[in-house]
């Protein structure tokens, strides 16, 4: 296993874009800010319009690896997302049943101003990052997903976490009408995850609102998701309705289902296997895959050298 | 055996999901996970060919039709070739025939030590299965092939073990299971009961 020992903040050399792309990248980004220019103009006459939920123009980010993504075909047709139905190509199939405009996030619990906020104003005035993370399932497949994002601790700053606040818990929608697979109860509707909240504030866990620069396909969670890289991904909850600020560590869905098979931090760990199968290895998703072997598994994903501070002198086989 | 002539034609149909298999890999037609595919599916076809063996002898005790026995052994054979099938694409494309890694599934994975004892019961059936050896055995032969009943068990528990949350599909395939069970042990109870009335026990 190679150990990456470069520091965050330095640029590695797949991060230099090719200069065709480079160029038409800058192009890009100007049309688009005189875009914005022209835009906000007379905006700011009007009374405080809403925000654009913007995908375009995310920056780059240190946290991005450099392996090469999935492609869009495989990212947004391999899904597990059981609202739209159990099978991997339901997502594709039924997720366009969900409307995703109007969105509005419910943010209560330990906060100093919580509230019903729309998603523009939920993200209005953060960044947008492109976050090119690693995503290990529990079924142990993994994917290479170039997220485009904002940091969850930038939004939850914003809504004034009190010091009682221990841990984030995230509810998806609920509404069988858009989303027939909650027709059937395979799981305890609506779907809820939670984070500690050392976990919620840390620079790699992202709000994702987007995919390959452009918005988020419903079947991967639009409009609004978690993306926690260094967890099995049914903790990156998606269609976010509520987040809520507790003192109690939240009863996550899958936890509520199989307490002995999947837990609350859900560390992607080789060393802790699910009780009926192994975790030691993953098959990496992509085209030639019919006989490329199954990968070793990384603790954490790979994303130690950020994350397993979090967790020192735990027991991550009973914390699992 | 120029009288059954259906022979080749049901050969041909039982091997098309195979040949589906095979085109479907070769162009790219698998979707994201194709290993994972090919594992359903041919997971899928070894407990469908298994369940119409076993379909065979309740179809005759419903129906009367004694010929349908003819394709037991046809169909027999072909639940252990899409179990081999099934056994092969795991340890060569799942596990890359790192026999280390089999063997340590097959001993810590109670999914996988189920499949594998299942798929093992088969070999002696399949071998087994000719007319010599039928004659060779006699009485012990339908003994032994009884066998087919457990290893149709054990291949529903295989799945049910490995399936997330949606048991829908296993359960499916129980209860078909249940169904020639319960075809077959009502006919036994019916018999019993009418021995005892000819023997005036009633």
């Amino acid at each position: 296993m190679l150990i990456r020992s470069r520091k965050p903040w330095s640029l590695k050399d797949s991060e230099v874009t090719d200069e065709g792309f480079y160029r038409e990248r800058r192009r890009f980004m100007q049309s688009s800010a005189a875009l914005l220019a022209s835009a906000s103009a007379p905006a700011l006459l009007a009374p405080r319009p809403a925000a654009a939920v913007t995908v375009a123009g995310a920056k780059p980010s240190p946290f991005s690896t450099d392996e090469a993504p999935n492609s869009f075909e495989e990212i947004t047709n391999y899904n597990n997302f059981y609202e739209f139905g159990t099978g991997k190509d339901d997502p594709a199939r039924h997720a366009h049943q969900l409307r995703t405009k109007p969105w509005s996030v419910a943010v209560d619990g330990e906060v100093e101003r919580p509230g019903t906020y729309g998603l523009e104003d939920v993200l209005n005035g953060i960044p947008a990052e492109e976050r090119i993370y690693r995503l290990r399932c529990v079924e142990a497949w993994s994917m290479v997903i170039p997220w485009v994002g904002v940091p969850l601790g930038d939004v939850l700053k914003r809504y004034g976490p009190t010091s009682r606040a221990k841990y984030v818990e995230f509810t998806t929608l609920r509404d069988p009408e858009q989303m027939p697979g909650q027709r059937r109860p395979v799981l305890p509707w609506p779907y809820v995850e939670g984070l500690r909240v050392d976990e919620a504030m840390h620079p790699l866990t992202i709000l994702a609102i987007g995919l390959y620069g452009r918005e988020l396909p419903n079947q991967n969670g639009a409009p609004l998701r978690l993306v926690v890289p260094w967890k099995y991904g049914f903790k990156s909850i998606k269609s976010i309705v509520g987040i809520r600020l507790t003192e109690q560590q939240p009863l996550n869905t899958w936890q509520a289902v199989a307490p002995r098979e999947y837990g609350f931090y859900a560390n992607v760990n080789p060393d802790v296997d699910h009780p009926r199968w192994s975790q030691s290895r993953e098959r990496r998703i992509g085209s030639d895959s019919l006989f490329a072997p199954k990968q070793r598994t990384r603790l954490f994903n790979g994303y130690g050298e950020y994350v397993a501070h979090l967790y020192a002198g735990m027991d991550l086989s009973r914390n699992f | 055996m120029a009288r059954r002539y259906y022979k080749i034609p049901l050969f041909l149909v039982c091997l098309a999901p195979v040949t589906l298999l095979v085109t479907q890999a070769a162009g790219q037609d698998l979707g994201a996970n194709p290993v994972e595919a090919l594992l359903h599916r041919s997971g899928a076809w070894t407990l469908r060919f298994l369940l119409l063996t076993l379909a065979v002898t309740p179809l005759r005790l419903l129906t009367g039709w004694t010929e349908i026995l003819q394709v037991r052994r046809m169909l027999g054979l072909f639940a252990f070739f899409y179990a081999s099938l099934h056994f092969s694409i795991y340890a060569v494309l799942d596990l890359g025939l790192d026999l280390g890694f089999v063997a340590e599934d097959i001993v810590e994975r109670p999914y996988i030590t189920v499949g594998f004892t299942a798929w093992l019961l088969l070999v002696p059936l399949a071998v087994t299965s000719t007319r010599a050896m039928m004659r060779r055995l006699g009485r012990r032969w339908k003994q032994l092939h009884r066998l087919a009943y457990a290893v149709a068990v054990l291949g529903v528990v295989h799945f049910y073990w490995l399936v997330k949350a949606d048991v829908r599909e296993p359960l499916i395939y129980a209860g078909i299971l249940l169904v020639l069970f319960g075809v077959r042990l009502g006919h036994r109870a019916r018999r019993a009961a009418r021995l005892r009335v000819a023997r005036g026990e009633a």
